[in-house]
């Protein structure tokens, strides 16, 4: 029985990947044999491989945006690096600013205001997590103070998860997540018909005041605000004037 | 199959991958957004003997690295917590659910040029030539690349050495 040959790191990975011939496959084969601790790296390479598809490969049956599909209409080929979407935004934020704005900032600086930057990341973690069905939330309404606590402890400021029954969403309960290098906390709340809209708060400069200011994007409707410690974005897939109640709903309920 | 049509194919693997290598989907669905764009309006520059997969993931990697080069000078630009864990109960099945969880959080903390070629590799089953290729880089770079991720990864779902959130339930 000849002594397999030693066998390198690379030439490992060269292996789960599948990019050795034959003979060099049964030479690592034959080295791993007795070598468990090896064998059992090789095995959590695999394992690593299977995850990722299993993490990811959802998002190849999600819908494509309908930005993305009008690329491919045959009518026209777009040539500008900037997408039609931003500017649309970008025009309703100035619509709106237009009409909502009754704060001291004009309208190009509240557009640009850095303050607000978290909002993408709030439409990002509401996108995620209103499709969980038993994640959703990392404490539930069930430990509602406890989960208060928590937050409050953690963003360094007393807040409250705001009430919104009297539209007829109820509490689902919250998690804490990284905005940036910062804590911020999301609430998630739902209604009858299982419509769900989340609250995403995180600290600001505190003592700011700043009026409702609206996004729109992929049919998700976003308000944010600055009031007192707190920036809060407000954020569900609904239209525009449904969405402004809940907010005065929030809005009222913290002032009180 | 015309040009266009085999662009069009790759968006569902473009998206996958931007989504797993930027956590938030709102960026990683600007990146594919850009990246079409790009491609479409230098169709002209795409050999027809070359693979279109190949080329759209090369156009993808120097949107996103000079972005990220931009990016540099600010520093709050993590991505969101958890944001990776899309769609879990989707597709997890026999699945641990926890194990997902660790890996997501894993491979935020890869260092970027780790985390591209772990994902061109792993989950776009990229051979190592193609991988280089994308990236501009020697086969022997992409190779110990690979090989350092997986080892962090291996290294941070098995032992405690990583942060993570505490779980409070």
């Amino acid at each position: 029985m000849t002594i397999p040959r030693p066998i390198g790191e690379l030439e490992l990975h060269a292996y789960v990947d599948g990019e050795l011939d034959a003979d060099d496959r049964a030479e690592v084969e034959a080295w791993l044999a007795d070598r468990p601790q090896d064998a059992a790296r090789v095995e959590a390479y695999r394992d690593q491989k299977r995850q990722l598809h299993a993490l990811y490969d959802g998002v190849r049956e999600e819908d494509v945006p309908a930005r993305t599909t009008a690329l491919f209409s045959r009518r026209k080929t777009p040539a500008r690096s900037i997408s039609w979407m931003r500017i649309a935004a970008s025009i309703l934020l100035l619509a709106l600013g237009g009409l909502a704005g009754w704060g001291s900032h004009g309208i190009w600086q509240a557009q640009q205001d850095e303050r607000f930057a978290f909002v993408e990341r709030a439409l990002g973690a509401h996108i995620v997590y209103v499709r969980e069905a038993r994640h959703a939330v990392e404490v539930g309404a069930d430990e509602e103070d406890h989960l208060v606590a928590w937050l409050s402890k953690r963003l360094g400021h007393p807040l409250k998860a705001p009430k919104l029954g009297d539209a007829g969403f109820e509490l689902v309960g919250g998690r804490l997540l990284a905005d940036g290098a910062a804590p911020a906390a999301q609430f998630m709340y739902e209604n009858a018909a299982g419509q769900r809209v989340t609250v995403y708060l995180r600290t600001g400069r505190d003592g700011t005041h700043t009026a409702f200011r609206f996004l729109a994007r992929n049919g998700v409707s976003a308000f944010y605000w600055a009031d007192g410690p707190f920036a809060y974005a407000l954020i569900g897939r609904m239209p525009r004037d449904d969405l402004i109640g809940l907010a005065r709903l929030i809005y009222r309920d913290v002032e009180g | 199959m015309d040009e266009r049509d085999a662009i069009s194919a790759e968006i569902p693997s473009l998206r996958r991958y931007a989504r797993a290598l930027l956590s938030d989907p709102v960026a990683a669905e600007d990146l594919v957004q850009d990246c079409l764009e790009r491609a479409l309006s230098r169709l002209h520059l795409f050999r027809p003997d070359t693979s279109m997969r190949t080329w759209l993931f090369t156009i993808m990697h120097n949107i996103h690295a000079n972005a990220a080069r931009r990016r540099s000078k600010r520093p709050d630009t993590a991505p969101l917590d958890g944001a990776t864990e899309n769609r879990a109960g989707v597709r997890h099945g026999q699945e641990d659910a926890v194990a997902l969880r660790d890996l997501s959080r894993a491979l935020r903390e890869l260092p970027s040029e780790q985390r591209a070629v772990v994902l061109l590799v792993g989950l776009e089953d990229m051979s190592y030539r193609q991988v280089a290729e994308v990236l501009d880089v020697p086969i022997g770079t992409v190779m110990s690349r690979l090989s350092r991720g997986r080892e962090r990864l291996r290294r941070s779902m098995e032992g405690d050495d990583t942060p993570v959130l505490r779980r409070i339930k």
